[in-house]
């Protein structure tokens, strides 16, 4: 990040702030603003009561808007970094199968009646596993011809067998216990997220954005072609690979906990381009700012609105939809 | 030209012999008329019934088991040893109703049931569905009214279609006989006494039926009130996700579940600790062998719902009185006198009052 970037970070993470704290003092359970800055400070000086307040705030509402910071952040990120390597603006992070994969792990888990850490677990696995395997199938039928056209069509195929994979347990499961749950894990939602479920995602979210964070200037070369790259000394395929697995550990992990969330990988990453510029370097920090923002607000919607919640998919499109067109329309920078 | 003629020719001529096969049947056939108010006209005997959906299947299992034609689904794992092993291993034959119906026309012609019967909703796509199959292959097909009281008018409905109507008499009083005395325990229910029930499905236990959803339709018979109806909720209701801070909002008396991780999970949670229901230990898991007691299948099986029902939300008066029942209900309704494991298997850890955990 340029100097001259640094106030404008500044001021993001200001209004990302402010956001938090509104969605903090939000939620079904009435509380005075006074009750839930009571129970903010209790968590911060440790002298933790027992009312209900403190429980709300600290145990509900806290690591749900920590996780909807961490599943924006992620996916915007993993989107803004598929869509460089594969310089393809219409690449989401599920375009290698890891949301498919993770809906294949989910269901299964789901349809074999197992708890909520299992179905997390199978839904990462699964989703790192769907990813594995395309990026085999890639390396076996290479061949003479674009290694990145391999691997999106080798992503669309495995993405098919596995969305057959959930077709078929929705199929075989139980109509009347098991399909109702398989049909809200696939609308995506952070209902029930816990600080276990954040312990468990936060580290493989990090280890993806770490070398992002690092590599962020040379993510640019992935623009060039593969020859103009390697002219620079650049060997861009071990680079592809690297950033590829950064980026899908992230999705697989974040994913896991919520569940499958579209639409925030494909268009997060455009809002931030408009707003910034390609560049990857200033491309990712605004990203991640606005996906992180943007679930927040998505997420404090979803469970406000109305007492029961409404899918976060829903939401996401018949929000996300017009936000993307207005951006579209004032964006006063292009695409490259 | 000429060779489409000759096909049409014989396709009307074909056409005209079906309906005049199908009107010398109708002949002898005695009409009724089912809760949609179609005739339905069978002739001869009833010795085989096609089910046309999962609801249908249980039904026609609780009233007539040797009539089955088969189950709509498999019975799996423990469901086996609960059923009456005569008919445990039926054939399975596939729906034809709702989502993903799986029954073949062919197969139901294959089968040659002399009736097909369906036992729920009465939706125009039920209705038309009927129509359709009965007017394709030419098989009497009734629609049953599923609405939870009218029970015992179904299967009286039932018996005259099977021609049955004395042998199922007794299982018509056993159902008005518990749905009298639900109402006798609604009646003498003083005035916002009615426990508030939280039911919650998923292994999290953030989803539950709202407003007057199927799935916790049988809380009013008990005279119980769902939390999770009322404003903002809406009232026709269905399956919902809901937050746990919502849950913890409206504190309910009582928690309800069918899934065993969420309830190993209510104990093991703190959020979930703080709430009434469990502190008092006041969390139940609803038995669903061989079928589900509480929520679903919508059929007759909820029944023995009922009296699990008030023996957890009035257990000083019916928890003691829930085993006699539940063998009395399984004597007479799944053709099984129950040993003293398979009630044990049944009524398992968490499902009624003194036998589950508490915090």
């Amino acid at each position: 990040m340029r100097l001259a970037g640094i106030p404008w970070f500044a001021a993001g993470l200001a209004g990302l702030f402010v956001l938090f704290c509104l969605a903090a003092a939000t939620g079904q359970y009435p509380l005075s603003v006074g009750d839930v800055l009571g129970a903010l400070w209790q968590g911060i000086s440790g002298a933790r009561g027992d009312d209900a307040a403190a429980t709300v705030v600290l145990d509900i509402r806290l690591p749900r808007l920590a996780a909807a910071l961490l599943v924006g952040l992620a996916l915007a990120a993993s989107g803004a970094t598929y869509q460089t390597v594969f310089r393809n603006p219409l690449v989401a992070p599920d375009i290698l199968g890891v949301s498919a994969g993770a809906g294949l792990g989910a269901v299964f888990a789901i349809f074999l009646s197992l708890p909520v850490a299992m179905i997390q677990a199978f839904a990462f696995v699964f989703g790192l596993g769907a990813v594995a395997i395309v990026y085999g199938m890639a390396k076996v039928v290479r061949g003479a011809h674009e290694p990145i056209l391999v691997l999106v069509l080798a992503g669309v195929v495995i993405g098919a067998v596995m969305g057959a994979g959930i077709s078929a347990l929705t199929y075989l499961a139980d109509p009347y216990d098991q399909l109702p749950a398989i049909t809200f894990w696939l609308m995506g939602s952070l209902a029930g997220v816990t600080y276990d479920d954040l312990m468990a995602a936060w580290p493989a979210v990090a280890l993806g954005l770490l070398p992002l964070a690092a590599l962020r200037w040379r993510v640019n070369l992935m623009a060039l072609s593969e020859d103009e790259a390697r002219a620079l000394g650049v060997d861009t395929a071990r680079l592809r690979v690297g950033l590829v697995v950064a980026a899908t550990l992230m999705t697989s992990s974040v994913v896991a906990i919520s569940g499958t969330v579209g639409w925030v990988g494909l268009i997060i990453p455009h809002m931030a381009r408009f707003i910034v510029g390609p560049e990857f370097s200033r491309l990712l920090p605004a990203t991640v700012l606005i996906g992180a923002a943007y679930v927040l607000a998505v997420d404090t919607l979803a469970r406000s609105l109305v007492a029961v919640e409404i899918p976060i998919g829903i939401l996401n499109a018949f929000i996300g939809a017009p936000l993307f067109l207005w951006v579209l329309a004032r964006a006063r920078r292009s695409w490259s | 030209m000429n060779k489409f003629h000759r096909l049409s020719v014989f396709v009307v001529r074909l056409m005209m012999g079906l309906a005049l096969v199908g009107w010398a049947g109708m002949a002898r056939a005695e009409t009724f008329q089912d809760s949609a108010g179609r005739t339905v006209a069978i002739a001869g005997p009833v010795g085989k019934v096609f089910p046309a959906g999962p609801p249908a299947s249980i039904f026609l299992y609780m009233l007539a088991p040797d009539l089955m034609a088969g189950w709509t689904r498999a019975p799996r794992g423990a469901e086996w040893g609960l059923l009456a092993p005569a008919y445990a291993d039926l054939p399975t034959i596939g729906r034809l109703t709702g989502r993903g119906g799986s029954a073949n026309l062919e197969t139901v012609l294959a089968v040659k049931p002399d009736l097909i019967l369906d036992y729920g909703s009465m939706k125009r796509t039920y209705v038309s569905l009927a129509d359709r199959v009965q007017a394709q292959i030419n098989i009497p097909y009734a629609l049953i009214d599923g609405r939870f009281e009218k029970i015992a008018d179904a299967i009286r409905a039932v018996g005259r279609l099977i021609g049955r109507a004395q042998a199922l008499e007794p299982k018509a009083r056993e159902a008005e006989r518990i749905m009298a005395e639900l109402k006798a325990v609604r009646d003498a229910l003083p005035a916002g006494k009615a426990p508030r029930v939280y039911y919650g499905r998923g292994a999290d236990g953030l989803q539950t039926g709202v407003g007057g959803s199927i799935n916790v339709e049988l809380l009013k018979y008990a005279g119980a009130v769902n939390v999770a109806a009322g404003e903002g909720v809406g009232g026709r209701g269905n399956l919902a996700s809901v937050s746990i801070e919502q849950v913890l909002a409206w504190d309910p008396d009582v928690i309800l579940t069918t899934d065993p991780n969420f309830y190993d999970r209510v104990w093991a949670d703190a959020v979930w600790q703080r709430m009434r229901a469990v502190r008092a230990g006041r969390v139940y898991l609803s038995p669903t062998l061989p079928f589900g007691w509480f929520d679903r299948p919508p059929s007759a099986n909820r029944l023995i719902g009922l009296r699990w029902l008030l023996a957890v939300l009035y257990p000083e008066r019916y928890n003691a009185e829930l085993e006699a029942e539940t063998r009395r209900f399984y004597r007479l309704f799944y053709h099984l006198d129950l040993s003293d494991a398979q009630l044990a298997q049944v009524l398992g850890p968490g499902t009624r009052p003194g036998t589950g955990r508490s915090k």
